[in-house]
């Protein structure tokens, strides 16, 4: 029988080596004569331990990593193709306890199948929602998708449901589908992993939205900082295609559905919404004002769902298992999983899918076991460059829109950034009106002219000049932006500013003057 | 090299690029990305060809390629090194590679060494927080990137 060796070709398997792993095992199995493959996988998720080699025993897959190139002929001795024993192995995948204890819904797929393989997919439950879709009504398929209590995962939280019926409603000649995969925010990677990982799923989701609200055309607008996503994308699109998943009767139905895959081209702003739209249409990213809304007036003056990528990916398995399924975890009105991503300064740094309401500290200290250097954790940035820096004695939040949004805080894309107590709060802060500067589309005045002057007065109160006048020009600067911006770009760059001033306020304290030395 | 294009072979190089995609909808960002992928930059020569086969007028093509990051007004070096700016590479010291980078290249952010070799840019995000600090030469990507691992890939830059 033909042993099945998995090594990820998830971007960040690739940054860390996976690409001369895989290699040199491929020279290994020739030179040994054996009778093995290698499977390219998406990511399991576990940064750690990448690039982390499966290999496909009889009755389960053994995990070994973090692997390097130089240790494929040791695992070779040792026997890794009958889960051998080796310094790096780590038993059973299923069994490593960051991946038990999750609750992997939309990413069940990730890291376990062949990405462009459709056999894969549909041997791992691929294309029942789709299925079962395209035997319901338009007004069943929103009916379901609201019921199962999915909301917006790029950020805003927005019913999904309550968006499709907006566009499922409007009468048009020509609806789109606009997928937001422009994931911009620092500590982010689940719509990559995704694109990466199990790109039918997002296909998948599409067409279910475009059947649900009588859309044939869709478009995936990611980042061109992505170009393994967007080859990925393109080539599973190309499968879809030829399998008659995509096209003019899709699944041999009535319904057409047709896509396409865009790159931007480096704006952190055409994250946002409208400003995405515009870019889709060949303008500057600037933001649109609302209304209209994009269900009624978007692509190209049309109705248009444009939802991201997770919320999209998410669809499929909701419409497979059933609405009250998915409701049944979570918490709140934060119903069904969430893709945890957990980043920067940490020691199990990757993403971790789980119901909604574990707390921050749950996440940090006990998922990803505090920081990568060891030192005490001093804030963790949630949500993304948008979102506020909570400190320890804040950890006891619930992973949850609401209890986030009471605590002056946002999920966001619900990246984490973990900082060690080596992290200046007022450099953070600084940086937060400096990459707002460099983002700000210009539309809008607060945004635009708050921003530089946000960095000016930061760099005064690190001077030490007039700070507590400073200070307080910070906030009713940060109050400004908050409440005259047209965007969240403009609009949540005070959370992280104001949480830092707020919860750390010796960082903004003078510093003590030094002597200088002659 | 691009200095040796005359402004006609420009418009007649491009104008196959724009006849190609100009049938999508919203065909402005392809035809960019594909002009950046033939010429190494965006120049100002070829703007007056895409005002015209898309019906716009000169200037809203020139503030589409000043709004985005990406497009380049003049060519690169032989090789672009994108170093992440953003907080989670911020968190495991990627100033501190920046200052180590500007140092062994001898360039600020922007700017490329004086014999052409490589291009020194910020990037916000490459999506490989959980691996930081990361970067990107040309398209190869690399996580946990040390001052070793720094000057490894400037070497291969520099070949």
């Amino acid at each position: 029988m033909t042993v099945t060796i998995y090594v990820p070709r998830d971007a960040a398997a690739l940054a860390l080596g996976a690409e001369k792993v895989a290699n040199a095992i491929t020279q290994e199995i020739a030179a040994r004569g054996l009778d093995a493959k290698v499977v390219r996988n998406g990511s399991r998720g576990m940064f750690w331990l990448e690039p982390l080699v499966e290999v496909r025993t009889e009755h389960e897959r053994i995990a070994y990593g973090p692997v390097k190139a130089g240790d494929v002929k040791g695992l070779f001795d040792a026997g890794f193709l009958e889960g051998g024993q080796h310094a790096l192995h780590l038993g059973p995948t299923h069994d490593i306890p960051f991946l038990r204890q999750q609750t992997r819904l939309t990413f069940s797929r990730c890291g376990v199948t062949d990405p462009l393989s459709l056999d894969d997919y549909r041997h791992y439950q691929g294309l029942k929602g789709l299925e079962n879709a395209i035997a319901m009504t338009q007004a069943q398929i929103v009916a379901q998708v609201t019921d199962s209590g999915l909301r917006g995962r790029g950020g805003a939280g927005f019913p999904t449901g309550i968006k499709w019926k907006t566009v499922m409603d409007a009468a048009a000649s020509q609806k789109y589908i606009v997928c937001n995969a422009d994931e911009g925010d620092s500590a982010t990677f689940a719509d990559r992993m995704i694109m990466e990982g199990d790109p039918f799923v997002l296909i998948e989701g599409m067409i279910i939205a475009g059947i649900a609200t009588g859309a044939t055309k869709g478009y995936v607008y990611t980042r061109s900082e992505y170009p393994h996503a967007i080859a990925t994308m393109t080539e599973a699109v190309k499968i879809a295609r030829a399998a008659g998943i995509l096209g003019p009767s899709v699944m041999g139905s009535v319904h057409a559905f047709d896509m396409e895959i865009r790159s931007g081209a480096g704006a952190y702003v055409c994250g946002e919404e409208t400003s995405l739209l515009n870019s889709l249409e060949g303008k500057r990213g600037i933001v649109r004002a609302k209304p209209p809304l994009p269900a009624l007036q978007g692509f190209l003056g049309r109705p248009t769902v444009v939802n991201n990528v997770i919320s999209l990916a998410s669809v499929p398995v909701i419409m497979d298992r059933g609405a009250a399924f998915y409701r049944d975890f979570g918490m709140g009105r934060s119903r069904g999983t969430i893709p945890i991503q957990i980043a920067g300064n940490v020691k199990y740094g990757g993403l971790y899918e789980t119901a909604f309401g574990l707390s921050l500290g749950e996440i940090v200290d006990h998922i990803g076991g505090g920081t990568a250097t060891g030192r005490p954790v001093k804030a963790v940035q949630v949500g993304g460059p948008l979102g506020a820096y909570f400190p320890r004695a804040l950890f006891d939040t619930p992973f949850d829109y609401e209890a986030f949004a009471a605590r002056d805080g946002l999920i966001g894309h619900a990246g984490i950034t973990v900082f060690d107590d080596s992290a200046d709060m007022l450099k953070q802060a600084r940086f937060a009106m400096e990459f707002c500067a460099i983002e700000s589309c210009g539309k809008c005045t607060p945004c635009r002219i708050g921003s530089t002057r946000g960095v000016e007065t930061a760099d005064k109160i690190a001077q030490g000049i007039e700070p507590e006048k400073n200070k307080a020009l910070l906030a009713d600067l940060c109050n400004t932006m908050k409440f005259g911006s047209l965007c969240a770009l403009g609009g949540f760059t005070p959370y992280p500013v104001m949480s830092a001033m707020n919860h750390f306020p010796e960082d903004f304290e003078p510093a003590p003057v030094v002597e200088a030395a002659e | 090299m691009n200095m040796r294009i005359s402004a006609g072979e420009f418009t007649e190089r491009s104008l196959q690029i724009i006849r190609d995609l100009k049938h999508l909808e919203g065909p402005m960002l392809p035809i960019l990305h594909a002009i950046q992928a033939e010429f190494g930059y965006v120049p100002d020569e070829v703007k007056p060809v895409i005002a015209s086969e898309l019906n716009l007028s000169r200037a809203e093509v020139h503030g589409v390629v000043t709004f985005y990051h990406e497009f380049r007004d003049h060519p690169a070096g032989r090789h672009v090194l994108k170093l992440c700016r953003a907080e989670a590479c911020q968190s495991m010291g990627s100033d501190r590679i920046a200052d180590r980078a500007r140092q062994l290249l001898g360039i600020d952010f922007h700017q490329t060494t004086l014999d052409g070799a490589v291009t020194l840019e910020p990037v916000y995000c490459l999506g490989l927080c959980a691996c930081a600090p990361a970067a990107m030469l040309d398209g190869e990507v690399y996580g946990r990137v040390d001052e070793h691992c720094l000057s490894e890939i400037v070497a291969e830059a520099r070949r």
